[in-house]
């Protein structure tokens, strides 16, 4: 071989994700390593976070004054909502324009502005740059350059929009129209929770060992319900068994899925839970069923109702109870599950206090929700040293297209999410993309 | 015993109860009425209601500790609970003492590895009227409020 024979490489490498594919177009099959890959991982803080979605950031209870600002993490960017001086809400990157330091150090605040403790670059409440010390120098000496224009170092701002209360974000130049991405079934079951001014009951935060996408899949999967916490079979939450709906959005991302209370018999439950472990066991009461004492908020008899929107809101109704829960990627292998209590201003105290009783059943301590984090640490666990194209299987309610179900023993929502993750990530296979 | 060592002996036969599984104990440490709540730091600090756990009376402690038995899957583990000596004011004319306790709750999995897993204060009304004394109240007040995985059995 001539020295001339060997390739000179001026380009860039390829990509190695470049050829990555989906093993099947009807999403039944998730390869692991999604969940443990770190290439993956920095192209989903790029891709989906910063990408054409819309994230959720926060409520905008929790920033009900001119100057409220309140911080918040989107993928694995830090992001401060802020109303500015005039009322709108706006949010910007948590990053100083100057020397990238942290700007707002605390979880929550109000302020007309912002100053950076490095080099008090200051800003206003909209993330604006409107003042940095010795611009001219001090005594004729150093200083920034004539051309030096504060309008160009503000802090990076996200693009805002506003729903019933709830606030979203996207890093995106042009997103999609909010409601158009949300679609038609969120958009109906949000409205049937947002229809009056809230209030903030408090936060819960959870750190849980497991990829962020682990406790998405989770969420959008109704049939581990019944299974997985027995709390809820036993008494009636929630069962497989009772009457429930599995909605999807149009790209396959968010879902629905509810269930309606005291619609199944004994019997049937008896029945379906034949040949599992004991998960459904009669004798089983409570010394205070208070806990359980359910006023409907509305007339429809849904007694549980998962939302989740991609890639980082879930909003749910159990009973009484209500929260949004924001997923914050940590990495590959963590994440932080953030959770926002809330009723309705002018919930009467007897209200409030049914709510907050309410609240032994979810969150890290709750009865019907502690679950989750183990079940999504074991799987974390377990696959981390699994071949790069071992899969799991996603067959529960068949293998068709990906629709709306009647029922809640299907995983389709959790195909729908894969499928929407796959094409955000240019993963899709090439007969479904 | 002075009030001060009563408190002390209440709050060292809850944490060895807890920490050697005897979780059926733990409720008899509360007055029939008593509360036991378990609140993040951030919420207390800011007036929000919302806690991890909120038991109203001793029934609902039985049902907590019913249900891990029974219903609920958790992490397997251990809890070790160290306590600073409580802090304690004068008693009041009811016979109760208010108290404050500092703890860390180290907890141990399966492989044996240990790591810090709760950490604040406890706050306290203990009565101390008849022969055994017990809370009336007792309000975990959680630093370590971003919750490591779970939290099944109570602090």
């Amino acid at each position: 071989m001539k020295l001339a024979d060997i390739p000179v490489h001026a380009a860039a490498p390829a990509d190695p994700l470049d050829g990555f594919r989906w093993p099947t177009d009807d999403f039944t099959r998730t390869p692991y390593r999604v969940f443990t890959d770190e290439a993956i991982y920095q192209r989903e803080m790029e891709r989906i976070f910063r990408g054409p979605v819309w994230n959720y950031l926060a409520l905008e209870a929790e920033v009900p004054e001119p100057g409220s600002y309140k911080t918040v993490q989107i993928g694995n960017v830090p992001v401060v909502v802020s109303r500015n001086m005039q009322g709108e809400v706006t949010a910007f990157v948590n990053r100083c324009a100057h020397r990238g330091a942290t700007v707002v150090r605390q979880e929550f605040g109000r302020a007309e502005g912002h100053a950076c403790i490095y080099h008090q670059w200051n800003y206003d409440s909209s993330g604006d740059l409107c003042g940095v010390p010795y611009r001219r120098g001090l005594n004729g000496c150093g200083g920034y350059p004539k051309d030096f224009k504060p309008a160009e170092h503000g802090l990076q701002k996200l693009r805002v929009a506003l729903y019933k209360g709830l606030v979203f974000g996207s890093f995106a130049d042009e997103p999609p129209e909010l409601l158009a991405y949300l679609g038609t079934n969120i958009v109906t079951h949000l409205d049937r929770i947002f229809v009056k001014p809230l209030k903030v009951l408090g936060y819960h935060r959870q750190r849980i060992s497991a990829n962020w996408k682990l406790y998405f899949e989770n969420i959008k999967d109704p049939y581990h319900a019944g299974l997985l916490h027995t709390f809820m079979a036993t008494f009636g939450v929630y069962r497989s068994t009772q009457k429930g709906h599995t909605l999807l959005s149009p790209g396959g991302g968010h879902a629905v899925v509810y269930s309606v209370t005291n619609t199944d018999s004994v019997e049937s439950v008896v029945e379906a839970y034949q040949g599992t472990d004991n998960k459904y066991q009669t004798d089983f009461a409570l010394q205070e069923p208070g806990l359980l004492q359910w006023s409907p908020d509305f007339h429809d008899g849904i007694g549980n109702l998962i939302v989740s929107v991609f890639p980082n809101m879930v909003v749910h109704q159990i009973l009484n109870t209500f929260a949004t829960r924001q997923v914050r990627p940590l990495g590959t292998g963590a994440m932080e599950l953030y959770w926002t209590y809330f009723g309705f201003e002018d919930d009467a105290a007897e209200r409030t206090a049914a709510r907050l009783q309410q609240l032994n059943l979810v969150g890290p301590a709750g009865y019907i929700s502690m679950e989750d984090g183990e079940a999504i640490r074991l799987v974390q666990q377990s696959i981390t040293g699994e071949s790069r194209d071992a899969t799991s299987f996603i067959e529960m309610g068949g293998r068709g297209p990906i629709v709306d179900a009647d029922h809640v023993v299907t995983e389709v929502c959790t195909r729908g999410l894969w499928q929407q993750y796959a094409r955000t990530m240019g993963f899709a296979p090439e007969a479904a993309a | 015993m002075s009030p001060r060592e009563r408190v002390q002996e209440l709050q060292l036969r809850y944490a060895h109860a807890i920490d050697d599984d005897a979780l059926e104990q733990w409720p008899g440490f509360f007055t029939a009425e008593g509360r036991y709540r378990v609140i993040p730091r951030e919420n207390h600090a800011r007036g929000l209601p919302a806690c991890l756990i909120d038991c109203r009376g001793v029934a609902m402690m039985q049902d907590r500790v019913a249900s891990l038995r029974t219903a609920n899957i958790y992490n397997i583990h251990f809890d070790r609970h160290l306590l600073s000596p409580p802090l304690v004011e004068a008693p009041e004319a009811d016979g109760t003492v208010r108290a404050r306790t500092q703890f860390l709750v180290m907890q141990s999995d399966q492989s044996g590895v240990s790591k810090p897993f709760a950490t604040g204060v406890y706050l306290d009304v203990v009565e101390l009227g008849g022969d055994t004394a017990r809370f009336r109240e007792r309000t975990v007040v959680l630093d370590s409020y971003g919750v490591l995985e779970l939290l099944a059995t109570p602090i």
